[in-house]
């Protein structure tokens, strides 16, 4: 060591020229990823623009109000007018969460059989009819659902009523158990299967072949090695999926709109026959709505991307705080 | 050596191919320590595997007597690992994996029909290549994996706990944080982890596929030593690619070489003789570094 006392010089600054093709590629994938949140922006401000009249008079009263009512005279002019969602949100969120609920379990277990049982054959003819069904048009689920699955319902929305009945979700006082949301979250359980099903079997085969291996070594069952490795692993995957699920059933119209009786009132029971939601009620209205209505309805439609958003953040609230352990 | 090892040497001699570790065995016998408790030991018999239409490997008949550790060396891509993973019944988890031949524990062939295959692999215990503890459980729960895998009962689980992460070598450095998580640990610590989970099961046979290959030279030899303590009680076969680690660890080498075709397995003898005089040019070039 010299005796000269050390200087610690400042940090340099690391600078990097990326190469022109990099600047390109970089150009292309901003833009890219740019335009699809410029178009979000644009439909957010579009709704925002076109409701903002109908908002501003209903106030809090739009979310909380349940009814909708305009009366206008011979020459166009709103007399009265009195738009209210609060039904229409419950319908969305209840029978998506009904759909959630009856499709997740179906999907990890469809997608468990996929990846850890079927035979490859079966495996390939599976995931090919699952594809399709995720492309199928919602309107045939809709026919399917009001032609066949509605008389067959009655049966175990009655079972459910007499078994169930002292969950308030399960109880109703008037007996009418068809076009209910109940039967609405079966068809929607149905169209967004499909999905769970590819993002959840996407996230097993991830599981890491390693520990995979480790719990057989260490005289695991197949059940207890997908147990201790395979769940864990995909919890957070299988989340997302859900949350997917969910966003897709919130905003699906013609299959609820075909099967769902649409009534301005809130109706927390699932097996009653009355309900809606935000979507279905759009479509219900739009056709002959004068256009201060049309602005009713753009604010509706307002509502519920803001409540899609709000749901897809929650999802990802969840899978980031589950998502740790997993990995 | 007691009388029934001796008869099953002599039937395994008359039945297939004689091979050169009965006698070995028997030689050797004097220093394996509480034999007779630890039951008759493990042999494979005429193994082949493949891999699709791969040969792999061919006809391995290997004795590996009770306490005993044995080394496989040899080039990579010579079948060793595909050995051992034949013996407790890993291999045919690769798509296309097929084997024929015979593995023995206790006499009784591990591919017989109507074998409880979880029950074989909590009898032969494997620890792998990298250290692979379940990352979601804690150091504690990682010990005693095996026992929930395979629902065994344990009267007093945290004397079996501690008994081994004691017999691991890790024990002093983690058990004031057996409940932090597995992968938390350095990864000498993480394979000596592994180690413990796989002894929890209290498996008769130990593989080990190169557990030393991706530690450093301290946790090395701690794991090395772990070794020796462990050949008390139970049969060790232990994939290496280091000449020392295999000359420090084993009482018996067998070398493993392809020429091309299926690994085969060329020369078995004590450790001492296999580096001193081996009896093939082949093991020769090998041990004395000349090609592999």
């Amino acid at each position: 060591m010299s005796t000269q006392e050390l200087v610690i010089p400042a940090p340099r600054e690391i600078v990097t020229e990326p190469r022109r093709s990099d600047k390109i590629f970089r150009g292309v994938v901003t833009g890219g990823g740019l335009s699809s949140l410029a178009i979000l922006g644009l439909i957010a401000i579009f709704l925002g623009y076109r409701g903002f009249e109908v908002l501003r008079q209903e106030g809090i009263g739009f979310i909380t109000h349940s009814d909708w009512s305009i009366s206008t005279d011979d020459a166009g002019n709103v007399l009265d007018s009195h738009f209210g969602l609060a039904a229409m949100l419950v319908g969305t969120i209840l029978c998506s969460l009904i759909a959630v609920v009856i499709a997740v379990p179906i999907s990890v277990f469809s997608a468990l059989f996929l990846n850890f049982y079927a035979p490859g054959w079966l495996k390939k003819i599976l995931i090919t009819i699952i594809d399709m069904m995720a492309a199928f048009p919602s309107i045939l689920f809709g026919i399917w659902g009001f032609l066949v699955l509605m008389p067959s319902v009655e049966y175990w929305a009655k079972l459910l009523h007499r078994y169930l009945g002292f969950i308030p979700f399960f109880d109703m006082q008037v007996p009418v158990y068809t076009r209910s949301p109940f039967v609405a979250g079966v068809v929607l359980s149905i169209m967004i299967i499909p999905i769970i099903t590819s993002v959840s079997r996407e996230i097993f085969s991830q599981a890491p072949l390693d520990r995979i291996q480790a719990a057989y070594a260490l005289g695991a069952t197949r059940w207890a090695m997908i147990k201790a490795v395979v769940i864990p692993h995909g919890r957070s995957g299988v989340i997302g999926g859900a949350m997917l699920g969910l966003g897709r059933a919130m905003g699906e119209t013609v299959a609820v709109f075909t099967v769902l009786n649409i009534v301005f009132q809130v109706n927390w029971q699932m097996l009653l026959g009355a309900g809606g939601n935000v979507a279905s009620l759009i479509i219900l209205k739009f056709g002959d709505a004068s256009p201060y209505e049309i602005k009713a309805l753009m604010a509706a439609g307002l509502i519920l991307f803001l409540l899609t958003l709000i749901v897809n953040a929650i999802a990802n609230v969840i899978v980031k705080t589950t998502g740790k352990s997993g990995r | 050596m007691t009388t029934s090892h001796e008869s099953e040497n002599q039937e395994m001699q008359t039945s297939v191919k004689p091979s050169s570790l009965a006698d070995v065995a028997n030689a050797k016998a004097p220093k394996v320590p509480g034999t007779a408790a630890l039951g008759t030991g493990l042999e494979t018999r005429g193994v082949h595997a493949w891999f699709g239409k791969h040969h792999a490997l061919s006809n391995i008949s290997l004795d590996f007597a009770a306490g005993t550790v044995t080394a496989l060396i040899g080039p990579s891509g010579c079948g060793k690992s595909t050995f051992i993973r034949t013996i407790n019944r890993m291999h045919e988890f690769i798509p296309g994996a097929a084997m024929a031949g015979e593995v023995l524990l206790d006499g009784k062939d591990v591919y017989a029909p109507g074998t409880d295959v979880t029950k074989i692999r909590l009898q032969i215990g494997m620890v792998f290549q990298k250290p692979n503890p379940f990352p979601s459980m804690t150091i504690g729960e990682n010990v005693l994996s095996g026992l929930k895998l395979a629902q065994l009962k344990v009267e007093n689980k945290d004397d079996l706990l501690e008994e081994c992460l004691e017999r691991a070598g890790l024990w002093n450095e983690v058990k004031d944080r057996l409940g932090a998580h597995g992968g938390s640990l350095s990864g000498g610590q993480q394979q000596r982890l592994c180690i413990a989970r796989a002894l929890a099961v209290r498996p008769q046979v130990l593989l080990m596929d190169e557990p030393c290959s991706a530690l450093d030279p301290g946790s090395t030899l701690r794991i090395e030593d772990t070794i020796r303590h462990l050949s008390d009680t139970m049969t060790i076969i232990i994939v290496t690619h280091n000449m020392q680690q295999a000359a420090r660890v084993s009482d018996y080498t067998a070398f493993f070489l392809s020429d091309g075709g299926p690994g085969q397995m060329i020369e078995v003898a004590p450790t001492s003789e296999i580096f001193s005089r081996p009896q093939d040019s082949r093991t020769e070039s090998y041990v004395t570094g000349r090609f592999g």
